[in-house]
């Protein structure tokens, strides 16, 4: 292969991921980029996500903005300026040749890891369980109304050299809607059964929103169980919160009514897509979710406001934190992060709303990288 | 069998409140106050009280076009039912099912029906959940000899059968379907069907309460014991026509003042009751009396009751739409 | 979450209100099939296409009944049983057997609530299969839902894919009102994700499986799954489609139609039953009379030819509509404001 024509491919965004629609490229063609620049915007079944460059070189566009291709397929070229257009045609059309041979090959790729249903304890429980090693293990924690598919663009960027689990908390995906109590002891309390059932005795947790408050709770119960919290928007720091999401949220049950909620969850109103909504729709129809939903919403919200201020555990000083947060989170203001002690390093990020691990999962993904190294 | 004498008096009233629901909607039909077609059960008051007073609420009952005798016999209230036949609000189905379409399933009477063997899979189905929820209750399908011909009917016979359903098929055989006499249109023989799908066959005469609710004790027995389903042919006459207004021009002079002159079931229950001293003639003139002042106050209630509204018009078509 | 298919789907449905509701009955021609059979097979079919095998096996003969054949008694003793106490799924079959058993839908279950001034309940879903696609001719090939959807009382379901199936039937399953659910035979080997939980979808909420800017096209059932297809051909060439799946007939959800064609201000409607008064004619009807305004050119119809069901391939295939009528009819929509196609 021409070592100075890099093949730009449609990327792969979380296990689900087959095809990816080229939403709109942010470099022109000629363009010179650097790795890690943003070269196009690429929008998944979930959500639309920044493409990063994966080398340097002058870019040159294959495929238009719009076009809806499987994964894999060459999308652009990065070349160096010394190679000649006939011969990046004959890349592009041999690299062309090669991958339509491949997928007609069906079946010789190794089949993406699925989500399991496991039993913990007694509670069916749908876990991902990715990547090996020696490093201590991460469990990420999603928040309320969210799933394991949250950490979609963060699940295996983390799980370089460690094993990383994602699981659906009860009352949640594909998990036993059954919620107990609703609050965050309950759901904390799930979390260590499923550190004992996996044979995980430290953990670093990687927590969302209300997943936060639950983290915190799982370390002020189990302190002994957590080597390091990274909290992202989390719960459980101050009592604000949008009831008008929260509300929304459970009561919404078409697009229609879902999309306007959603768009409280991040910045760029344009990453909610209509499938998107449908995920959450169809999670909506789930016998028992949104009782749950509800159930939950009751014990941590009662009134309008967080129920649990969990800052002692972060004022206690034992376990390493970080805190991430979205300037524009229309969820839990980031008002909320100020005011921890200062061994806990806080990172707000402008013009990002409350999903940050969606929004900029790349900077998302090396920041805890950096804090767990 | 010996019937109780609470019995006897609760089946007499009945008998005379089904008497003089009729005939006093027969006068009110021709003062054109009455909407609506109006079928009338006079002159068969045994058979419907004689069955139904083996059943209770729990048990589940499907009448005909004819179906106002079934509906008293079965525990529907009187006045709901005036009201109703007179299109109004009060009425058991607020005015919108009518004379046809009485119906109320708390007392186990799943409707009058303006189709012809329209009630016999019904029953089927009724029957099915009493088996099914196992509560020992039966279900019982009153029909016509005209009704006796429909594919309905037959195919319920059967099916009664395969599943051997805790159901009665109550045949009230008045010789008439519509204007068509019964021996025009019943080929071969009931009994000869009922055997064809093989069920028991019993059949009474139907103007003598005590031979029916003999003959009915006995079918409902069976069916209620697990036995599978039984035919009961009630032969009776009707006194009006197929509805109010048929001249009946296909029925012989005198035929009608005959039956009620010497087949009238309410005369024969009197004598049979005084002669054998189970009830005093006088407790039934006190029931007579106080029937005749229920109807009244019906009709004039009926009369009395507010129209339906227009949002009536909406409700009801759906639980949730 | 596994891929099941239509038939799939629509099993796990059944299994899993059974075992939530023990009031849940199913009965019909051959549900399980092999009862007074020489062979003692008990199950031998499990619906004429399999759809109820092992219902059998798991809820016992109580709960899953094999009937004669005779429509009007099993359909009326399921509209019977319904009305006192129990919650019956009857499969009528090939829906054409309607005829055999209309009365008991038409004037009984759907009537019994209404004519009985409210008080009556009748939880009754009647299942069918129903279309054109398999060479089975007129009589076992029609697309009855119009049918249906003009009798007030029933609510009336078409679902288009496996996912669809299972939120609608479990709805169906614990409506209160008697539900007509019809399923497209040509779908049943359809495979789709659908979860393995139990789940609902509302009835008179109609799906939009995409959405474009020129063209509004509503389509039923199967015809969902074509409307996809031809929207996917358009948008190659530059028309984008908005594509409608109102999942049920009746209630049918107006609101989204009217929204989109207010949007959109074309209209394609694809229905494969016959032509006179169906579902077409009718949303042509609501449209031409509360988004007059908003449309720019004239509503355009995929539908059959007034003839019955023809039997030959040849026939079957002109007979029905595809994606090719349908990628026709929204050009035809867009009027000569179409970029010209070689």
């Amino acid at each position: 292969m021409n070592a100075s024509i890099t093949p730009i491919t449609m990327p792969k965004f979380g296990l689900a991921m087959t095809e990816g629609k080229l939403a709109g490229w942010m470099v022109r063609p000629g363009t010179r980029v650097k790795a890690g620049d943003d070269l196009a915007d690429i929008e998944t079944s979930k959500i639309t996500n920044a493409y990063e460059s994966p080398a340097a070189g002058v870019l040159r566009q294959v495929a238009s903005d719009g076009e809806t291709l499987p994964v894999g397929a060459l999308i652009g070229v990065l070349v160096e300026n010394d190679v000649s257009d006939a011969d990046i045609d004959a890349f592009i059309a041999r690299f062309t040749a090669e991958f339509g041979q491949q997928s007609l090959g069906d079946g010789q790729e190794a089949a993406p890891a699925e989500p399991t249903v496991i039993d913990v304890k007694g509670r069916a429980l749908r876990v991902l369980d990715l990547g090996h090693g020696d490093a201590t293990p991460i469990v990420l924690i999603h928040g309320f109304g969210g799933d394991l598919t949250n950490w979609m663009f963060n699940h295996s960027a983390l799980a370089d050299g460690r094993r990383v689990i994602a699981f659906d908390l009860p009352g949640h995906g594909g998990s036993v809607k059954d919620v107990g109590e609703g609050d965050p002891a309950f759901f904390a309390g799930v979390a260590i059964d499923l550190l004992d059932t996996l044979n995980i005795g430290k953990a670093h947790l990687v927590a969302h929103s209300l997943g936060g408050a639950i983290a915190l709770a799982l370390a002020g119960q189990a302190p002994g169980r957590v080597a390091s919290l990274a909290l992202i928007a989390p719960a459980g720091l101050g009592p604000e919160i949008n009831m008008d999401f929260i509300n929304g949220f459970i009561t919404a049950d078409r697009q229609k009514t879902i999309q306007p909620v959603l768009a409280y969850l991040v910045h760029d109103k344009s990453l909610i897509g209509r499938k998107m909504a449908d995920d959450i729709l169809r999670y909506k129809r789930l016998d028992g979710a949104v009782t749950a939903l509800t159930r939950i919403a009751e014990t941590c919200f009662p009134d309008g406001r967080q129920a649990d201020d969990l800052r002692p555990v972060l004022t206690r000083g034992d376990i390493k934190a970080l805190v991430l947060w979205g300037e524009d989170d229309e969820i839990l203001p980031v008002r909320q992060s100020s005011g921890l002690p200062p061994a806990v390093t806080v990172d707000i990020l402008p013009g990002v709303g409350h999903m940050p691990q969606m929004e900029r999962a790349t900077d998302i993904n090396k920041t805890i990288a950096t804090f767990l190294a | 069998m010996q019937i109780a004498r609470e019995t006897l008096l609760r089946s007499y009233r009945s008998m005379r409140t089904i008497r003089d629901f009729e005939e006093r909607l027969h006068v009110e039909f021709a003062t054109g106050e009455i909407p609506g077609f109006v079928h009338l059960y006079c002159g068969e008051e045994a058979s419907g009280v004689g069955v139904c007073a083996n059943l209770t609420d729990l048990d589940t009952i499907a009448s005909t076009h004819r179906g106002h005798g079934h509906c008293i016999a079965k525990g529907v209230e009187v006045a709901g039912m005036m009201a109703e036949i007179y299109g109004r609000q009060t009425g058991v189905c607020r005015g919108k099912g009518g004379s046809m379409h009485i119906a109320d399933l708390s007392r186990g009477m799943l409707g009058a029906n303006g189709i012809v063997g329209g009630g016999p899979p019904l029953i089927c189905g009724a029957a099915l959940s009493h088996k099914t929820l196992k509560n020992g209750a039966v279900a019982v399908a009153f029909y016509g000899d005209g009704a006796s011909n429909e594919g309905t009917t037959l195919e319920s016979l059967n099916l009664a059968s395969v599943w051997r359903l805790p159901a009665v098929f109550v045949l009230e055989d008045n010789g008439y379907g519509e204007a068509t006499g019964s021996s025009y249109a019943c080929a071969g023989s009931q009994k000869a069907r009922a055997e064809g799908f093989g069920m028991p066959y019993m059949e009474c005469d139907g103007t003598d309460f005590f031979a029916v609710h003999q003959a009915a004790g006995e079918a409902i027995a069976h069916a209620r014991a697990g036995n599978g389903p039984v035919m009961l042919h009630v032969h009776l006459a009707r006194w009006y026509g197929h509805f109010e207004g048929d001249a009946m021009t296909y029925r012989a002079a005198g035929e009608v003042a005959a039956a009620r002159a010497d087949h009238d079931c309410l005369t024969i229950f009197r004598t049979r009751v005084t002669e054998a001293g189970l009830l005093e003639g006088t407790e039934l003139d006190d029931i007579d009396s106080a029937v005749r002042d229920e109807i009244e106050s019906a009709v004039i209630a009926a009369k009395q009751a507010p129209l339906p509204e227009a949002a009536d018009l909406l409700a009801d078509v759906y639980v949730r739409y | 979450m596994s891929k099941k298919s239509f038939r799939q789907a629509i099993n796990e449905a059944l299994r899993q209100e059974m075992r939530r509701d023990p009031r849940v009955i199913v009965m019909g021609e051959d549900v399980a099939g092999g009862r007074g059979g020489t062979s003692g097979t008990v199950d031998a079919w499990g619906g004429v296409l399999g759809v109820t095998k092992g219902l059998l096996t798991e809820f016992g003969e109580d709960r899953v009944l094999d009937t004669p054949i005779t429509e009007a008694s099993y359909i009326g003793a399921a509209a019977g049983a319904a009305a006192t106490g129990l919650r019956p799924v009857a499969e009528l079959m090939f829906v054409d057997f309607v005829g055999c058993c209309l009365d008991q839908i038409m004037n009984q279950a759907a009537k019994f609530r209404y004519m009985f001034g409210g008080k009556a309940r009748t939880p009754l879903v009647i299942r069918a299969m129903f279309g054109a696609g398999f060479n089975a001719a007129a009589q076992h090939s029609q697309a009855l839902y119009p049918l249906f959807t003009h009798i007030p009382g029933l609510k009336v379901v078409v679902p288009s894919s496996p996912y669809e199936a299972k939120g609608l039937l479990i709805e169906a399953i614990r409506d209160d009102d008697p539900v007509i659910f019809l399923e497209h035979k040509v779908m049943y080997d359809d495979e789709e994700e659908v979860p393995d939980e139990a789940y609902t979808i509302p009835f008179g909420e109609a799906n939009l499986t995409r959405e474009g800017d020129d063209v509004t096209i509503v389509a039923f059932g199967r015809m969902v799954k074509l409307a996809n297809e031809a929207a996917d051909r358009l948008e190659q060439q530059g028309i984008s489609c908005t594509v409608i799946d109102p999942r049920t007939t009746s209630p049918l959800d107006t609101d989204t139609i009217l929204d989109c064609v207010g949007d959109t201000g074309r209209l394609v409607i694809v229905d494969e039953s016959s032509p006179r008064c169906n579902m077409a004619a009718d949303i042509s009807a609501l449209v031409a009379e509360h988004a007059f305004d908003a449309l720019k050119g004239p509503i355009r119809r995929v539908v059959p030819p007034h003839t019955p069901v023809p039997f030959a391939s040849v026939l079957e295939n002109l007979y029905l509509p595809s994606v090719e009528k349908i990628e026709a009819a929204v050009k035809a929509a867009m009027g000569h404001r179409v970029p010209e196609i070689a």
